[in-house]
């Protein structure tokens, strides 16, 4: 009986969503969007583009345009970051027993995948802002490079200390950057650096350093949370 | 069309809500409803223009060629972060409820509490 009630009252907001939708500017025919009546239009614009410096569009309204709300979203992370640790964290703390033995092999080849992955989430953070990817991404990655360590070695623990100071440094750092904007520019995290060619490594001002700030701090928040999901109370 | 694949994925993750008892199986059905969403908000820029291409200068992609709305893709880069963040809290919560009712289905706990 209530899942028939759940059925249909998706199936009837389904429909009304479909049909306020329906036939508006905000919901054009798929694969008709134009940009050029959009606010999207204005980040094409070529003047913008050679001020903010940055090859990839989308991480100039990330980092660029939109970089207060960016910080935003890093705070987001921290904060359910740290709602994680207060939920599952306790004084004295062990590793998760995994279901199985590692051999040498395992644990030795994990290690140097370890190298490799970190080598790439580096790559993709550093060439935010001229390539697809950047910190969100490679932070992710430098987690999951953690996650491998943990999943490959079970007496392996991270020194989760070291990676809270820099979650904290890049964190200061980011909101240090963007007070230097107010302080040398106008206003909060204007790009005070010299813009440069597109297409080079050291171009866009600013951006790239944030770049590397999120990336350090997203990967060490998930890093975080990767460990106090596999540690547990220690059983006395 | 996409578009109304997308929001047939955000209804099942609403229905998978309502009529699922199992807490992990509930965050599931988050996850699934905000990929719905994104797959929507992505394909509201998206342009099938064979010449459009994603948004990222380049010595080959000059500016004045077609580009993919970029916008939307920066506010769902925001949204898949922030859906990580709360994903990990939903099952930081039901961590804590397993160590508690040692269970994760809501009708059980009522029974043992």
């Amino acid at each position: 009986m209530k899942n028939i009630f759940g059925f249909l009252i998706s199936v009837t907001l389904g429909v009304f969503i479909i049909l306020a939708l329906a036939n508006t500017d905000a919901f054009p025919e798929f694969g008709s969007a134009n940009t050029d009546n959009r606010v999207s239009s204005q980040y094409l614009i070529e003047d913008n583009v050679n001020d903010i410096g940055s090859g990839n569009i989308v991480t100039a309204i990330v980092v660029g345009y939109r970089g207060f709300d960016t910080l935003g979203e890093v705070t987001v992370l921290f904060i359910s970051a740290l709602g994680v640790a207060f939920m599952l964290s306790s004084p004295k703390q062990e590793r998760l027993d995994l279901k199985f033995r590692p051999n040498f092999m395992l644990r030795v080849g994990s290690k140097i995948l370890f190298g490799i992955i970190l080598v790439t989430s580096f790559y993709i953070i550093l060439h935010g802002h001229l390539t697809p990817g950047g910190g969100f991404p490679g932070g992710a990655i430098i987690a999951s490079s953690v996650l491998l360590l943990y999943l490959a070695d079970d007496k392996f623990r991270s020194n989760i200390k070291s990676f809270k100071i820099l979650e904290g440094v890049a964190g200061s750092l980011f909101v240090i950057i963007g007070l230097l904007g107010l302080v040398l520019a106008t206003y909060f995290l204007q790009n005070f650096l010299p813009a440069g060619n597109i297409g080079e490594l050291l171009s866009a001002g600013i951006i790239p350093i944030i770049y590397i700030l999120i990336g350090l701090k997203v990967g060490s928040e998930i890093a975080g949370i990767v460990d106090n999901f596999l540690t547990e109370e220690e059983s006395a | 069309m996409i578009q109304y694949a997308a929001i047939i994925l955000f209804v099942f993750g609403l229905y998978g809500l309502f009529t699922n008892k199992n807490v992990i199986k509930m965050i599931i059905s988050l996850n699934v409803m905000e990929v719905g969403l994104n797959i929507f908000i992505i394909s509201i820029g998206f342009n099938s223009d064979p010449n459009s291409i994603a948004p990222i200068i380049s010595s080959t992609n000059q500016l004045s060629s077609v580009f993919v709305d970029p916008l939307p893709q920066a506010l769902v880069l925001t949204a898949i972060v922030i859906g990580v963040g709360t994903t990990a809290l939903g099952l930081a919560i039901a961590k804590n409820i397993y160590k508690t009712y040692n269970t994760f289905e809501l009708d059980e706990m009522e029974e043992s509490a």
